[in-house]
């Protein structure tokens, strides 16, 4: 028994260490594909994403601080520990406290150019922070009281589906992770290139080589990122859940489509809201009814 | 391989046009043309760019911007002047306060000329400016294992 957990940690790492890019990049241009065609336009090549970071990698980045590729570097290499936590089976809590440390390293990046729209940017992502965490929290909180472990491993074992006794907080995730995956109403730190409000944001210092890395994180995040949304599908045929995993995906491009860029107030505000409103009335009822 | 004409990223500077060429180059992100297609993104950030694209003529007032907004993009670059105006200067090359075309400042790679400048123009004029764009990476690519070595 213990051999086969072993087993199927190393092959839910080593999945994701490897697998993790290359889907990311390919739900890039998957997204690119189907924003187009919600705007009634072609939209470009599926791999457009792998041209985009190989181009990248050829151009000469330039820097105004000598630490920002290595805080770029450090984001990508804690996500990928995040990742690898999560994907082997490892605790929820320290999933998410590890993806933080991430993020941290993200914003440091940002406020170590001095740029000012750099700094809006790294601004708005510690607000854009402060507003996810809760929830996430919360999320973790109440797959702990339906399954009574914190562990990834324990949590997709379960028999009853978490969408079903959780489906206020699947909600309440759905509405945050508009936020995680940067997606409109709340791209307020780094928005797509069309929308110019402060040019790039968190990214705008960052160049070449330097930007490929971002991308390579943002990839191996969103995957992250629907790991969670899997777990609350987990209890279903894998087919079914994976399904569900993308059509949630679908949703938030739909999402970012339909709508135009929010306040950070707003965010933080509604963010709370909803995590308070939707993930205290359901971590209750859950308790309630479990005890 | 080079992965560069597959996603060449733009940036846009209106110098001092009349907002007739600016308008032809958004038009060329609608669903008609949709420049998408070949992975071209119109970016507003120059530390992202790959291709500079500027309308109207140079003036005493945006020669630092265009000057700066060029030194701030990352090699290998190309400088498209897009409409007669940013080419040449057109009829506002005699006045007090005008330079004259985009080449009194900047190497500029690719001319297209028009009045405004059309659509199909624009894309030409990119697609001409993404073999410089190439020859100008190898080029670099060669610099650089030069030095390395």
């Amino acid at each position: 028994m213990d051999t086969k957990i072993l087993m199927d940690q190393i092959l839910g790492g080593i999945g994701y260490l490897l697998l993790a890019p290359v889907l990311g990049g390919l739900l890039a241009g998957f997204d690119r594909i189907v924003t187009a065609r919600m705007q009634s336009r072609k939209g470009p090549p599926l791999f457009q994403p792998f041209y985009d970071l190989f181009k990248l990698c050829e151009k000469r980045g330039s820097v105004v601080n000598q630490f920002q590729n290595l805080y770029m570097l450090c984001f990508l290499i804690f996500i990928i520990i995040t990742g690898l936590i999560f994907f082997t089976g490892g605790n929820l809590l320290l999933t998410i406290f590890a993806l933080t440390v991430a993020s941290v390293f993200l914003i440091l990046g940002a406020f170590s150019t001095n740029s000012p729209y750099s700094t809006i940017g790294a601004d708005r992502e510690l607000l854009q922070m402060m507003a996810y965490e809760p929830m996430m929290l919360i999320a973790a909180m109440g797959m702990y009281l339906v399954t009574r472990s914190f562990n990834v491993r324990d949590i997709i074992a379960d028999p009853f589906p978490l969408v079903y006794s959780l489906p206020f907080i699947f909600i309440g995730f759905v509405f945050i992770l508009t936020i995680k995956l940067r997606k409109s109403p709340f791209d307020l730190s780094s928005s797509h290139h069309g929308h110019q409000e402060i040019v790039k944001g968190i990214t705008t210092e960052f160049s070449g080589p330097a930007l490929a890395l971002f991308e390579i994180a943002h990839w191996y995040e969103n995957i992250l990122l629907l790991g969670f949304v899997y777990l609350f599908f987990a209890a279903f045929n894998p087919v079914v859940a994976v399904f569900l995993t993308i059509a949630t995906y679908i949703f938030e491009i739909f999402i970012d489509n339909a709508c135009a860029r929010l306040t950070w107030r707003f965010t933080v505000k509604s963010s709370w809201l909803v995590a308070g409103v939707l993930g205290g009335v359901n971590l209750l009822a859950a308790a309630y009814l479990l005890l | 391989m080079s992965f560069i004409t597959k996603s060449p990223w733009i940036l846009h500077y209106d110098g001092s046009s009349c907002n007739g060429c600016d308008i032809e180059i958004l038009a060329c992100l609608t669903p008609l043309y949709d420049i998408e297609r070949f992975g071209i993104i119109n970016t507003g950030n120059p530390k992202h760019a790959d291709v500079f694209l500027i309308t109207g003529a140079i003036n005493e007032q945006n020669e630092p911007v265009v000057k700066n907004l060029y030194a701030q993009m990352p090699d290998p670059k190309v400088v498209v002047a897009l409409g007669i105006c940013a080419t040449s200067g057109n009829f506002f090359r005699e006045c007090y306060n005008i330079k004259g075309g985009v080449d009194k400042v900047l190497p500029v790679d690719v001319y297209v000329p028009g009045c405004a400048v059309r659509p199909e123009a624009i894309i030409d004029g990119i697609v001409q400016a993404l073999g410089i764009l190439e020859e100008k990476r190898a080029a670099l690519k060669k610099l650089s294992s030069k030095s390395a070595a």
